[in-house]
């Protein structure tokens, strides 16, 4: 297989490679580089600062409260999500009462729930922001009027507009758009547990809250954990920017009470014209997420079982 | 697996200090399992499905009805269909310019990213040579990324290009980033192909390009559509590459035009209309889901399960 092997191998990673190094790597190379800059983004005249930009970070309010935010939805955010979506697949798997024929059934209809549960992971995040973004508005949305009519009318919270509710709301609607994809993961973890396990522990007479922390969640631990690391970059990333940018107004909600990283990266570069202080930003962005992803995979570290 | 240190009860229901009803019910009392718990965890589930399909009903409710009911009586069925607020909506409110601007980014960066991912993966992962792990890290490091970083020089970048603004410019970026997961995920399926039928194809003077494309493409097809209904997704949804990248009001994509109309509908007070918008740009994927839910699901979970 020697014959033309190398210009064959060149021939194929040519295309995927430049285009990868010219807006991937490239870019990341240079964000490093311009936040040791003064580059405004606006002219192309810049000087190194050295490390100017870092302490003035350290000073901000903004930032740290952004980085407060974003450390919240990374270790709260997929506890509380992790922590539904295993209930819902341990219902949906084997919580069910037992029937004829199967030790190990799911409740009844857990076809349906599953299909159901998923409906919010097709849908873009923006989409469902928006939606959100209505159902919430104090004077006309869908929640208030609702708490109207069930004669909760004198309770009218500004939802979104309220600097102590407004992050909650962000985050449930995170919530409410991933717990499904969790639920159909964990599902098709559990189901690649053998069934003896279970018929054991149940000869043992082990109810299913036993059942559950003996033998489902460890032999699930990989994929809780790598579940742990998938959502906390998404809620460090794009989807918080994209919640807190389309649902909460202003600069990041009121008094900047839901403002998240990437979000104040994108308005230092392209609101405030000052584009190597965002970047800056982002290198502290990229620590946080790095850090996370370690911790996290140390933290869940523990014997592999092997089934 | 450790279960012996569980005492085994003589009664299967004093394991259940919670399940009364179980000895009122003999023959649920005999299974084990109890009413009570069941009727509370069938409870919650039922409760979530409806938190889950609730909104969406609402939607697509709200978007048949005229503007006055919408605020008047939320949850009330619409007096009648009101389909002006569709029309109105696509034509009107530009939501056929954006289907159709997202029908031609996706559609070329679903195709190259395809082509050339299982490209750079079947060679990073069938042949030897020097740097080859340099570069499959250099990919599949491009995962953990925040992308936001590299936004703000990637916007310059394309300036410099002329790209940006522009689709062509756009499906480029998607396809770049869309290549860490792809590459990496295709690497490890063209791995598990058998080696003896390309071989094969070689031995009978193949060149590698005929053998790649005639041969191990159709082999990889699972893959291939695993990974494509993955990008797919991701690359119809996206919205923050677009909103830094392409901010030419008549180049929007659908998630970033449903969201400039919620603000500049908002002032006009075309509610229904945007409802009608916002329905028609979430149905598509929806019916795709209802109808592919298999390929779907297995689709988004293959790559989080590795």
């Amino acid at each position: 297989m020697q014959h033309g092997k190398y210009r064959f191998i060149g021939g194929f990673l040519v295309t995927p490679l430049v285009l990868y190094a010219v807006f991937v790597i490239w870019p990341f190379i240079q964000a490093i580089y311009y936040s040791f800059t003064d580059w405004t983004g606006l002219s192309p005249d810049f000087k190194m600062v050295g490390f100017a930009n870092y302490t003035r970070m350290l000073d901000d309010d903004v930032f740290w409260k952004s980085l407060q935010h974003s450390l919240l939805f990374a270790l709260l955010l997929p506890l509380v999500t992790l922590g539904l979506a295993l209930f819902f697949a341990f219902m949906l798997n084997v919580g069910g009462r037992r029937r004829k024929g199967a030790a190990i059934t799911g409740v009844r209809g857990s076809g349906f729930y599953k299909i159901a549960y998923f409906f919010p992971q097709v849908l873009s995040i923006a989409i469902v922001a928006l939606l959100f973004r209505f159902a919430y508005n104090p004077n006309d949305g869908v929640l208030n009027g609702t708490l109207t009519a069930i004669g909760l009318g004198s309770v009218q919270p500004d939802w979104l507009g309220d600097p102590n509710l407004a992050l909650w709301c962000v985050m449930a609607v995170l919530l409410w758009s991933t717990v499904g994809f969790f639920v159909v993961l964990f599902s098709a973890g559990m189901a690649s547990i053998p069934m003896d396990f279970y018929e054991a522990a149940l000869l043992d007479g082990a109810n299913r809250f036993t059942t559950f922390f003996r033998i489902t969640l460890p032999l699930l631990w990989d994929t809780v954990q790598s579940g742990w690391v998938y959502m906390g970059i998404l809620a460090l990333g794009a989807e918080a920017f994209a919640a807190v940018q389309i649902m909460t107004v202003g600069p990041g909600g009121p008094d900047y009470s839901t403002t998240v990283l990437p979000l104040y990266v994108y308005q230092s570069a392209f609101r405030d014209a000052n584009a190597a202080y965002a970047t800056t930003i982002g290198v502290a962005l990229l620590i946080v997420t790095l850090l996370f992803a370690a911790i996290v995979m140390r933290l869940g570290r523990r014997e592999r079982l092997e089934f | 697996m450790k279960t012996t240190d569980t005492p085994p009860p003589a009664d299967p229901v004093e394991d259940h200090p919670r399940v009364t009803k179980t000895q009122a019910a003999p023959e649920k009392a005999k299974n084990g399992e109890g009413g009570v718990l069941n009727v509370f965890s069938h409870g919650i589930l039922v409760i979530w499905a409806i938190m889950v399909v609730l909104p969406l009903l609402w939607a697509v409710m709200t978007s048949f009805k005229d503007d006055n009911s919408i605020f008047s009586s939320p949850w009330s069925l619409p007096d009648k269909l009101h389909f002006e607020n569709w029309s109105r909506a696509w034509s009107q409110a530009h939501m056929n310019d954006y289907f159709g601007n997202t029908l031609i980014v996706v559609g070329f960066s679903l195709a190259g990213t395809l082509v050339l991912g299982s490209m750079a993966a079947y060679v990073l992962a069938r042949f030897d040579f020097p740097g080859n792990r340099f570069i499959y890290f250099l990919f599949v490091g491009g995962m953990s990324f925040p992308i936001m970083l590299a936004l703000v020089p990637l916007f310059y970048v394309l300036n410099n290009m002329q790209l940006l603004n522009t689709l062509p410019g756009l499906i480029l970026v998607y396809i770049a980033y869309s290549l860490p997961f792809t590459v990496f995920f295709l690497t490890s399926f063209f791995r598990t192909l058998p080696t003896s039928i390309a071989e094969a194809a070689f031995v009978d003077g193949a060149s590698h390009t005929r053998t790649f494309f005639q041969i191990m493409l159709p082999m990889a097809k699972p893959g291939l559509v695993s990974v494509g209904i993955f990008n797919f997704l991701g690359q119809w949804n996206q919205y923050m590459l677009p909103t830094v990248l392409n901010t030419d009001p008549d180049k929007k994509v659908l998630s970033q035009g449903l969201v400039e109309l919620a603000t500049s509908q908002g002032y006009k007070g075309d509610w229904s209309g945007l409802f009608a918008g916002l329905v028609m740009a979430m149905l598509p994927v929806l019916a795709a889901y209802i109808v592919f839910q298999r390929q779907v699901v297995q689709g988004l979970t293959a790559g989080a399960l590795k």
